[in-house]
């Protein structure tokens, strides 16, 4: 019986930060003045497309990808405006931090019809 | 329009004239040759029954394999090292030794070196020694092609990213790049310097001469909608067309389509490691995922044949079942 009792705490323990992922998510999405250095900005890439295509976010937060396709991805700036990722294979991400706001185009360099738009604003 | 499709050259009576003008999905084997635009069919069957139509040893016959993708290990196909295995003992039990291989890219998923390793070692079970490659999408992933261009141009004078040419029994053969300095929402693209020196390649050359083009991306647009066709291939084969004989190779899509244009022939060849859906008949091009007892039907590998003096290239897929 003891045996069970660490995997039903780490089963909590892991409910327990999911639940409170989501909640950060939900604050965050809300509180658009505060907390914008922490705040998690994620772009799915699912089924050859970035998702959302296109993603207003505030200078100096953070931009994450992550790969859900069974292809790799990467993550090109058009004018190698940010750095480009490596090879994304499934489930990977890649996150960079924005910086002067504009609107930078990127696209998969595997895949280039796939684009996608990130809008950087002060 | 010019393209017309002659056949029956052998009297077997098959007639796939519509067959080819629209695109043919040939998922069993499938002989044609080519004289002029003149082009003749064959199914695979047929040939093993007349053994006198294949070349005798002195012509030349090569192979093509392409899409190995080793690193794979997706529910399309769990292992593509034993179905890139397989492929190479199709290739031993041939009757006729092709004179080399021709390796049309993505050969590796990811570009790792241990993925290039695993590929050169399997490899070496091939009785064929020669191979010429052009690279894939996926073997130039993280540094722009400088591991591919280190390991598998070494018996070519290759030229800027790696395109070269060469001659074999009187057959000129192009090695193109078109998976580098891709551009945003683009196709396949060759480039100026490339092209330049294509243009330059073939110019001395008489217009009798054979010749044979490989890239990965098809040098035709099969469907631009997922990037399947290389944006100035118009360019390419505006320098090639005076050529009686124009035989085009490409990978890239997983499966064989074949095209014919006057005297311009593009092929498709099959992947060794999964298939991928028809042109729009998916939401997207990622794997297809066949039941497992379908899939070695669906993987496979193009034998071209040329037989000196009729001026004909023999192209034929064959299915790893």
């Amino acid at each position: 019986m003891t045996t069970f009792i660490p995997k039903n705490k780490t089963a909590v323990l892991l409910c327990g930060i999911a639940f409170l992922n989501l909640s950060l998510f939900a604050i965050a999405g809300e509180m658009k003045n505060e907390e914008s250095t922490t705040k998690q900005n994620r772009i799915e890439i699912k089924d050859f497309a970035f998702n959302p295509q296109t993603i207003t976010v505030k200078s100096g937060e953070k931009v994450t990808w992550i790969n859900r396709d069974e292809e790799p991805h990467t993550i090109v700036s058009v004018g190698k405006q940010f750095k480009k990722s490596t090879a994304l294979d499934t489930d990977q991400e890649f996150t960079i931090t924005v910086g002067t706001p504009g609107t930078y185009e990127y696209f998969c360099s595997v895949h280039p019809k796939m684009t996608g738009t990130i809008v950087v604003e002060k | 329009m010019s393209d017309y499709i002659s056949h029956d050259h052998e009297h077997d009576g098959i007639d796939r004239r519509g067959f080819l003008q629209c695109m043919a999905w040939a998922g069993t084997g499938l002989l044609w040759t080519v004289s002029g635009g003149v082009l003749a069919s064959k199914t695979l069957a047929q040939i093993a029954k007349a053994e006198d139509s294949l070349p005798s040893a002195t012509d030349l016959s090569f192979l093509q394999i392409s899409d190995s993708h080793i690193g794979f290990s997706k529910e399309a196909n769990k292992d593509v090292t034993e179905t890139f295995k397989i492929a190479l003992d199709r290739i031993n039990a041939m009757p006729t030794p092709p004179s080399f291989l021709i390796h049309t890219g993505d050969i590796t998923q990811l570009s790792k070196p241990e993925e290039f390793d695993t590929f050169d070692q399997v490899l070496k079970s091939c009785k064929t020694k020669d191979v010429f490659y052009v690279p894939g999408e996926h073997d130039v992933l993280n540094d722009g092609g400088k591991l591919y261009r280190d390991r598998y141009l070494k018996s070519v004078e290759a030229k800027g990213s790696g395109w070269y040419s060469f001659n074999k029994n009187g057959v000129h053969f192009i090695g193109l790049v078109n998976v580098l300095d891709l551009q945003a929402g683009g196709l396949g693209q060759l480039g100026d310097e490339q092209l330049e020196w294509l243009e330059a390649d073939v110019k001395d050359l008489g217009t009798s001469t054979p010749i044979v083009v490989f890239a990965h991306i098809p040098l035709w647009a099969v469907y631009p909608q997922w990037g399947w066709g290389t944006s100035d291939s118009e360019r390419a084969l505006g320098y090639l067309k005076r050529f009686g004989s124009l035989t085009v190779l490409n990978g890239h899509i997983h499966q064989v389509l074949q095209k014919v244009e006057g005297n311009v022939t593009f092929h498709t060849a099959m992947s060794t490691a999964f298939p991928q859906p028809e042109p729009g008949k998916a939401p997207n091009p990622g794997p297809l995922k066949v039941p497992s007892e379908k899939l070695r039907s669906m993987l496979g590998l193009t034998s071209v044949q040329y037989k000196q003096g009729k001026s004909a290239l023999a192209v034929v897929d064959s299915n790893l079942s």
